[in-house]
């Protein structure tokens, strides 16, 4: 490829991410739950309720899953509510016709939830430090920004595979069915220790729970499995997901075509 | 693919489950015209577009842009297509769109030459979701222009207007007929495709069954079908003014015809006994039907 062709494929990437991120800004639906929700409730149950309850670490516990929680959302939203949606409008259907990469669609998402999530581990960590006088090492910050922020890969891969398989307004219903379980049984709002074996059992299959315990593992706080075991469950799962992404999207063409037999032709 | 053909579908059968949306259908787009596909709702006309969009796989049968596959690269950088079930993101103003859109192609139109284009200068800081239906598909219309494409496919780009704004969305389609480009627009308004077209395709029930100059067009969808017990043979009429077809069916005479004043007249002057006269006046709908019956074909079960 020409230097000039690779600026221009560039810019691509860079415009339709710049274009995807405003898009669900401005988008109170979108942006009030996944930028504002992560924020109240850890200032709800972490700093507010978390000093006196179960544990004195409790803000520092749920300063890690919260911000697990945090990237989960954008990331589930963005591609399972959000890829259904635009498919339905039409609007992917039309940008398949252009020249468009379809990796530069996939990668401003992707781009778009790491934004989303920074901005609430960046909000978590302040309400952590200066509400909850949370204390960490300079390095504990940072490793733990960036684990919580690897996230976005399981997490955007599991939303592909929701978005590939529901279409519109379904889609919103069956991603917060996804969103919300998961994350009270990965112990993202309560530590999982407290919870039955059986349901403890049930975490271990939940990409958010590996996530959490990757986290926790930064502050000393997990629950003993190894990184290794994390990261191999994490990998796995992540192939998985796309795998029937791909199998949703053969099954409905070119991942976009909603030509209905009979229909207005 | 002639020297003249920039797009082409050969043999090509389309079925979705049992439906067949395209039966055996070639269909050729002549480089610089602008043709019309014309038919009724489900005649298969959508189905066609996107098999040369590239957006949906040829099942049988062969699909080819500019002598290529139409999902080709090169292909995308030359084309251009305003969609029937599309919109864009709401939130978004019209100048990002076709900012981004523009981004896509290596020599875009400029920003401002597209809202001139589209008849929308002014509106380039309004959300899409703010706009009206004439303006939603100028905007459509502007984004399919955005590569300066040598190919553009309109899909019932009125649909859903009232008449006015149709009117109007009209005239931007004729200026930019005006280009020399090579249009390729989907309608199921007869009117529609004689305004703009100089070559129409009726589609109906996946097949095309007429195709010509839209004068041509206008007079066989216009046809009258008449219909008598008489021993006036077919092959007699034949010549009359008007008549597009005639046939002897048992023992009734059928003829199509633009002009039925002047046929029965001539039947009257041959056949003083002819009776059971009937003269069925077509409507669009009814005409493709006529036009269907033409070529023999039992009725599909629908």
């Amino acid at each position: 490829m020409t230097a000039a062709g690779r600026v221009h494929r560039l810019r691509i990437y860079a415009l339709e991410a710049r274009y995807q991120f405003l898009m669900v800004l401005r988008e109170p639906a979108f942006a009030i739950p996944t930028l504002l929700f992560p924020l109240i409730f850890y200032l709800f149950f972490g700093v507010v309720l978390g000093a006196g309850s179960f544990s004195a670490a409790a803000p520092t516990y749920m300063l890690a899953t919260y911000s697990v929680f945090g990237v989960m959302g954008p990331s589930l939203f963005g591609f399972g509510a959000g890829l259904a949606m635009e498919r339905d409008s039409g609007v992917l259907l039309l940008k398949r016709t252009t020249p468009m990469p379809a990796a530069a669609y996939l990668l401003a998402k992707v781009a778009m939830a790491i934004a989303f999530g920074a901005a609430v581990i960046l909000g978590i960590f302040l309400l952590g430090a200066h509400g909850a006088g949370v204390e960490l090492y300079r390095w504990q910050w940072f490793a733990l920004a960036g684990v919580v922020l690897a996230g976005v890969i399981p997490f955007c891969a599991l939303g592909l595979a929701v978005g590939a398989w529901s279409r519109g307004r379904a889609a919103v219903a069956i991603t917060n069915l996804v969103f919300l379980p998961m994350a009270m049984l990965s112990g993202l709002w309560i530590p999982i220790t407290i919870f039955p074996a059986a349901l403890q059992d049930v975490a271990n299959a939940l990409p958010a729970y590996h996530q959490a315990q990757l986290a926790l593992k930064i502050i000393d706080m997990d629950g003993g499995q190894t990184t290794l075991l994390h990261v191999s469950v994490l990998g796995v799962q992540s192939l998985a997901f796309l795998a029937v992404a791909a199998l949703g999207f053969r099954r409905a063409g070119t991942g976009a075509v909603s030509i209905r037999p009979g229909g207005t032709s | 693919m002639s020297e003249t053909g920039v797009a082409r579908l050969s043999g090509v059968t389309h079925r979705y489950g049992s439906v067949v949306a395209l039966d055996e259908v070639d269909l050729e787009v002549r480089r610089g015209e602008v043709l019309a596909v014309l038919g009724p709702n489900g005649a298969g006309k959508t189905t066609a577009i996107h098999l040369l969009l590239g957006s949906l796989p040829v099942q049988t049968g062969k699909a080819t842009v500019f002598g290529q596959r139409p999902d080709a690269p090169e292909v995308r950088a030359r084309r251009g297509a305003m969609l029937q079930i599309s919109g864009v993101p709401d939130t978004l103003t019209v100048g990002e769109h076709i900012d981004l859109f523009r981004a896509y192609y290596p020599t875009p139109v400029s920003a401002s030459g597209l809202l001139a284009m589209a008849g929308i200068a002014g509106i380039e800081g309004r959300r899409f979701g703010k706009l009206s239906g004439g303006q939603k598909q100028r905007v459509m219309f502007a984004l399919a222009l955005c590569g300066d494409p040598q190919l553009v496919f309109l899909d019932e780009p009125t649909a859903g207007l009232d008449v006015e704004v149709r009117r109007g969305l009209w005239e931007e389609i004729r200026r930019h007929r005006e280009s020399g480009r090579t249009t390729v627009l989907t309608t199921h308004y007869l009117e529609e495709a004689d305004a703009l077209a100089d070559r129409i395709v009726v589609l109906h029930r996946g097949r095309v069954i007429a195709e010509g100059a839209p004068s041509t067009i206008k007079a066989r969808t216009a046809a009258r079908r008449v219909r008598c017990r008489t021993r006036v043979t077919g092959d007699a009429v034949a010549s009359v003014p008007g008549v597009v077809r005639s046939e002897t069916r048992g023992q009734h005479l059928e003829v199509l015809t633009s002009r039925p004043e002047a046929l029965v007249r001539e039947l009257f002057e041959r056949d003083p006994d002819l009776h059971d006269l009937t003269v069925v006046g077509a409507g669009l709908e009814e005409a493709f039907l006529a036009l269907t019956r033409e070529s023999d074909e039992p009725e599909p079960v629908r």
